[in-house]
């Protein structure tokens, strides 16, 4: 029978529209167990490939044969070996692409809605991965917020809308992710903007990014207002768009809350992480939309695909908003916290322009899940 | 340290040298030792884990100008 290979793009497709995929995943058990595709409706089967190599006799019977089978490994090599097994043995089976270093770089745009005007917000899912980038449209104008490196599916993405992005904006200094924020600036002679407290060791020129500042996208009404959050970071800034949205970086997710320590300072910071949480949103109307940086886990992904959903849900839902003691949020942000992500402190100089790594270090440094948040 | 056999699997990619090492480790005996150079880094978390599912005993690594370099006593 027949290998076929399957795309990161047509798996999104299947993880967003809940389609059933068996996952045959032969990379060794740690790498499995720290970081795999994920989907509402997927079934795995985790044996390294190493362990297939006199055969795939045993783990046929475990195989299904009324839905696709996807063999995945790190790279492709490995997966394309144990798919052509499998086939030979008589199944059609399908290998990734790429494997999960393709998955984890793919990006795919949702539109989250309309703006005034005409204008559209869309959000740029990096399933892989978890980070969340936007894009605001207005009248031949757009602003990008939170992008990640792979500045090409933003700069064509705009091609296609028949834009010219005008404005690049940072939430923060990201440590889980290399932003591709300065380097879009740089082709389209877009302004980059940057919280200058995070940037005091940047290398690069950026336009700070102080609170109460707006822009407008195209002619019209459409304002990205910046509203300062700090916490995850000490220059965290949130962005109100079309008085609708609120694109709210690392410091809120919808599952959970962004963790204060991957600068190093989670003590200095907790204070105003809570400052934030439980008074500057909460000032902010309960009808917003929030769109965070990140998501964690599958459950946070609606049913069209994006991430969002209204601030005044959050409030009542998220278990990081709802800590009444002060102590106890202390306890919660700084002690008993999930790993920090793969090579963060190398991100972090990445992105303050210190190092540059190749594109094949680049993507080894992003392997894995994002780890932003406490929940 | 008694090297055996030395296994040239630079360049390679995955799975290319841990279906080298295999089949090197096949042609030695018992307690003999196999000396494996490769340069794709995801060897080192791969080998570790198949030389411990298989029994064998990996007894040192090194890393020197991007060549990992692994020393591996057969079962």
């Amino acid at each position: 029978m027949t290998v076929i290979k399957m795309t990161a793009a047509e798996v999104a497709r299947k993880v967003i529209e809940n389609k059933e995929l068996f996952i045959l995943d032969v990379r060794n058990k740690d790498a499995f167990e720290d970081w795999k595709i994920e989907g509402h409706s997927f079934d795995y089967l985790n044996i390294p490939y190493f362990d297939l190599l006199d055969g795939v006799d045993e783990i046929l019977p475990k195989l299904p044969t009324d839905k696709d089978v996807l063999v995945v490994c790190a790279k492709e090599g490995s997966s394309l070996m144990v798919a052509e097994m499998v086939s030979e043995a008589g199944s059609d089976v399908f290998y990734l692409e790429g494997g999960m270093k393709s998955w984890s770089s793919y990006l795919e745009p949702i539109k989250v809605g309309d703006l005034t005007g005409g204008g559209e917000l869309y959000q740029f899912v990096r399933l892989g991965k978890g980070c969340l980038s936007y894009m605001v449209i207005s009248e031949g104008e757009a602003a990008i917020i939170d992008a990640v490196r792979f500045t090409g599916v933003f700069t064509n993405f705009a091609k296609e809308k028949n834009v010219d992005i005008k404005n690049v904006f940072d939430t923060h200094l990201h440590a889980d992710h290399i932003s591709g924020g300065r380097h879009i600036a740089e082709a389209t002679g877009a302004t980059y903007y940057l919280p200058p407290k995070d940037a005091e060791e940047v290398v690069f020129n950026y336009t700070p990014l102080e609170d109460g500042l707006t822009v407008k996208i195209g002619a019209s009404q459409i304002e990205v207002g910046a509203l300062y959050s700090p916490g995850h970071t000490i220059g965290s800034t949130s962005f109100i768009v079309d008085g609708k949205y609120v694109l709210t970086g690392d410091i809120l997710f919808i599952d959970s809350i962004g963790r204060p320590d991957l600068a190093g300072l989670a003590e200095d910071w907790v204070g105003d992480l809570r400052e934030t949480l439980y008074r500057r949103y909460r000032e902010l109307a309960e009808d917003l939309i929030v769109l965070p940086a990140h998501f964690m886990i599958i459950d946070e992904i609606n049913e069209d695909g994006t991430v969002a959903k209204r601030l005044g849900d959050l409030f009542a839902e998220n278990h990081g908003l709802n800590i009444e003691s002060e102590e106890e949020f202390r306890h919660t942000v700084t002690e008993n916290l999930p790993p920090q992500p793969n090579a963060y402190e190398q991100i972090r100089q990445v992105n303050m322009g210190k190092i540059t790594p190749e594109n094949e270090e680049q993507t080894e440094m992003e392997i894995g899940p994002n780890r932003c948040a406490v929940r | 340290m008694e090297v055996n056999q030395v296994l040239d699997a630079k360049g390679l990619a995955c799975p290319m040298p841990i279906v080298r090492t295999k089949k090197a480790m096949d042609t030695l005996e018992s307690g003999q030792v196999l000396e494996v150079q490769v340069t794709d880094k995801g060897a080192l978390a791969d080998l570790t884990a198949w030389s411990a599912a298989a029994g064998h005993t990996l007894l040192e690594h090194k890393e020197e100008a991007d060549v990992l370099t692994f020393y591996i006593k057969k079962a």
